[in-house]
């Protein structure tokens, strides 16, 4: 029984992991050595934790060692059940950490989503913080940013982030794996409240459907309420072409994006600033989500040093009809959110649309009508959501009506809370 | 290496933050919240010197750092101070406690008002019991000494405010200050502002002269008396020691501070600039002083375009 079995992260710059060193042996009970970081404020602590999950994941005659450079007990648990996991060890059982306060936020379905922030599954010390730099959501990858030695490990640290992690008012999203893989990620997380799945390299209606039946079985089975929410990301030829039928594969996806890099490789195309390569693509996921009455998303913009890069690119991606972008890096949200706000004038335009509708309503007019123009519903919602968008952004006072025609819309720049 | 949980000990501040209620051996007043904490009592005073026991002649020379400290009666368990105004050029501190050592003491408590990398040698001196903890900012190898958990004692961080007050309230004793002077006179008057070693105020040893029960001046640039401007008051000043060198100035800009790049600290520092903003700190003619660190430089250009943005200036 000379097999060693590790899972984990170790060296001089890691932060908020640990590195978990697991020796099966035929018997002599468990003997445990943690070297942590902590010691003195929380060693015992931490031995206590590693201690307690070995024994729910039934595990005996072991020899185990922990190097902890600060990992909070949902990532000690993690490593050590994949520790264990790759042992073939333990009853099969998972631990599963106390729900942590966050644990039960909800999402609605028309929510904002111009920023989402992705955070890679292997790495716990970007989750803890990601909340506090506000992005619409943030998205536990599972896929391109966790490298495929480590992904069973990632599983088990995303499931447990979403349980102990207080991600605030973000939604919950978490990219899966492409095929079977995927199927098996939504097994072991979307019982831990995911609100949305991203869907990778989606092709198909079919591939949508799977994915979603997959939720929906494990939902019931955990007896959550409401769906499971899916967003498909677009990545090659194929999908382009079956863009419309994957935007209305199902009723639960509610958005759909782009991934540029995987798409441009798929054409054997080179991928340029100005975009010409990846233009019909992008408007393909404009028009099928408009289409299908979804919300379009764009792709990532990488060089993340790079910040009026991103908002000029933000604002051609608003030009062309996207109503967000993701982002790989927290300082890319601050800038997203403002580049996506509404203009002034779109604010005063949108003002006039919905006084004009609201009178019409108190007025019981089935018309809505500015000055000799009539006004079509989805231009009113629109203008709705344009209101919406500005007040949660403080530009607009939420007693603007009663204030006046005159009311000022705040520039952007004064934005309290870049939200 | 054997931990102890500190959780026994602990009591809940004002931020609902856990802090130990005793820290080297003193009790501490956990944070009370804004206008929460009224001290009382009386500020902190050194003995009353006599002039009997100082030269008729004012000139408070001696040969070595050795003989100053000797006079002064240094004995183990002592808390020596020292000032940082030299950055990670400062000679003075090493050269202390290598008179220390020599002298056989031990278990000092250095109380720097900053330490730098210069200071590694330091270490060795904990290591041989010479001095038994740092209260005072660790950058560099004392900080990873101290992180790593060797250090006897608890380390304490205190703002360069809340040094002053702990020295005036008594809630830390020192024994001996040691101040390297740029320039002084034999009677004690110190600056920073002449001398081959200029490094501009003496601020951070300024509570040392005042309150400390002996004051050691230590200087490479002695002028007949008095040294003006004084900064340091040579009636608080108990000997003077002349010395090679003191520091080495061009080291006082310690590395290129860079502003900082991680996401959280930018976030830190928004915060912070929002919160003198939002508490009415930032008005018209305020003055302010941020540290150098990048966190700070963050910290400055964000109250700069706040500044801008209200059109205040300070």
């Amino acid at each position: 029984m000379d097999r060693i079995f590790e899972a984990g992260q170790r060296g001089e710059k890691v932060r908020s992991d640990c590195w978990v060193r697991l020796e099966p042996r035929a018997s002599g009970g468990l003997e445990l050595s943690v070297q942590s970081k902590v010691e003195t404020m929380h060693g015992d602590a931490v031995r206590a934790t590693c201690q307690a999950v070995l024994e729910t994941l039934g595990v005996r005659d072991v020899g185990v060692t922990v190097e902890d450079a600060g990992a909070l007990d949902f990532v000690l648990a993690a490593r050590i059940e994949a520790a264990v996991k790759r042992a073939g060890l333990g009853n099969g059982a998972s631990f599963l950490p106390a729900p942590g306060p966050g644990f039960g936020a909800r999402t609605t379905r028309e929510r904002f989503r111009r920023s989402r922030l992705y955070l890679p599954g292997n790495e716990p010390r970007y989750f803890l913080n990601a909340s506090q730099h506000k992005p619409d959501a943030v998205i536990l990858d599972l896929e391109d940013s966790v490298a495929p030695p480590a992904k069973d490990a990632a599983r088990v640290l995303v499931r447990n982030a979403l349980r102990a992690v207080d991600f605030g008012e973000c939604e919950r999203m978490v990219r899966i794996n492409q095929g079977e893989r995927g199927l098996e990620d939504i097994d072991a997380v979307v019982s831990q409240n995911v609100h949305v799945i991203l869907i990778p390299k989606v092709e198909s209606a079919e591939q949508v459907q799977a994915v979603d039946s997959r939720a929906e079985k494990v939902r019931l089975a955990a007896g959550l309420e409401g769906p499971c929410l899916l967003m498909p990301i677009i990545e090659s030829a194929l999908g382009c072409f079956n863009a419309l039928a994957i935007a209305t594969a199902s009723p639960n996806v509610v958005a759909l994006t782009i991934g540029l890099e995987d798409y441009t490789a798929d054409l054997g195309a080179q991928r340029t600033l100005e975009g010409r390569e990846s233009f019909w693509a992008r408007q393909v996921v404009v028009n099928a989500a408009r289409a299908a009455g979804i919300t379009p998303i764009d792709t990532v913009f990488s060089d993340f040093a790079d910040t009026e890069g991103l908002r000029q690119a933000c604002l051609e991606a608003k030009a062309l009809g996207f109503e967000g972008k993701g982002c790989i890096h927290p300082r890319q949200v601050a800038v997203v959110h403002e580049a996506f706000a509404p203009s002034s004038e779109e604010v005063e335009k949108a003002k006039r649309i919905v006084l004009a509708f609201e009178d019409a309503e108190r007025r019981g007019l089935g018309v809505v009508a500015l000055g000799s123009k009539m006004v079509d519903p989805p231009v009113v919602k629109r203008a709705l959501r344009t209101i919406q968008m500005a007040e949660a952004l403080n530009i607009l006072p939420k007693d603007w009506r009663t204030l006046g025609a005159a009311t000022p819309t705040r520039g952007k720049g004064d934005q309290g809370e870049h939200s | 290496m054997a931990g102890k949980s500190v959780s026994a000990g602990l009591t809940e501040n004002a931020m609902g933050r856990q802090v130990p209620e005793v820290v080297n051996g003193k009790k501490q007043v956990p944070y009370g919240g804004v206008h929460g904490h009224r001290p009382g009592g009386r500020k902190a005073a050194p003995p009353i010197p006599t002039a009997a026991d100082y030269p008729a002649h004012g000139d408070k020379r001696v040969k070595s750092l050795a003989d100053a400290l000797g006079a002064c009666g240094i004995q183990d368990g002592m808390t020596l101070s020292t000032h940082h105004h030299f950055r990670n050029g400062d000679l003075v501190a090493n050269m202390l406690f290598d008179v220390c050592a020599r002298l056989g003491k031990r278990e000092l408590m250095w109380f720097p008002s900053a330490s730098f990398p210069c200071h590694e040698p330091i270490i060795a001196h904990m290591e041989h019991g010479v001095v038994h903890h740092i209260e005072g900012s660790m950058n560099g190898p004392l900080g990873d000494y101290c992180t790593d958990g060797k250090m006897r004692g608890l380390g304490v961080l205190r703002s360069h405010g809340g040094r002053w007050q702990a020295i005036q309230d008594g809630e830390v004793h020192i024994d001996i200050a040691v101040i390297a002077a740029p320039c002084a006179d034999p009677f004690g008057n110190a600056n920073g502002v002449h001398g081959p070693a200029g490094c501009g105020s003496l601020n951070f040893a300024l509570a040392d002269s005042l309150y400390a029960d002996r004051v050691i001046v230590v200087t490479d640039h002695l002028v007949p008396f008095p040294a003006i401007p004084w900064q340091i008051q040579g009636s608080n000043v108990d000997f003077v020691v002349c010395v090679d060198r003191i520091g080495d100035p061009s080291k006082i800009v310690s590395g290129t501070t860079e502003i900082t790049k991680s996401p959280d600290r930018l976030l830190i520092a928004e915060r912070v600039a929002r919160f003198v903003r939002d508490a009415g700190i930032m008005r018209s003619g305020f003055s302010f002083q941020a540290g150098a660190g990048g966190t700070s430089l963050a910290f400055a250009v964000y109250l700069r375009e706040m500044m801008k943005r209200a059109g205040v200036k300070a």
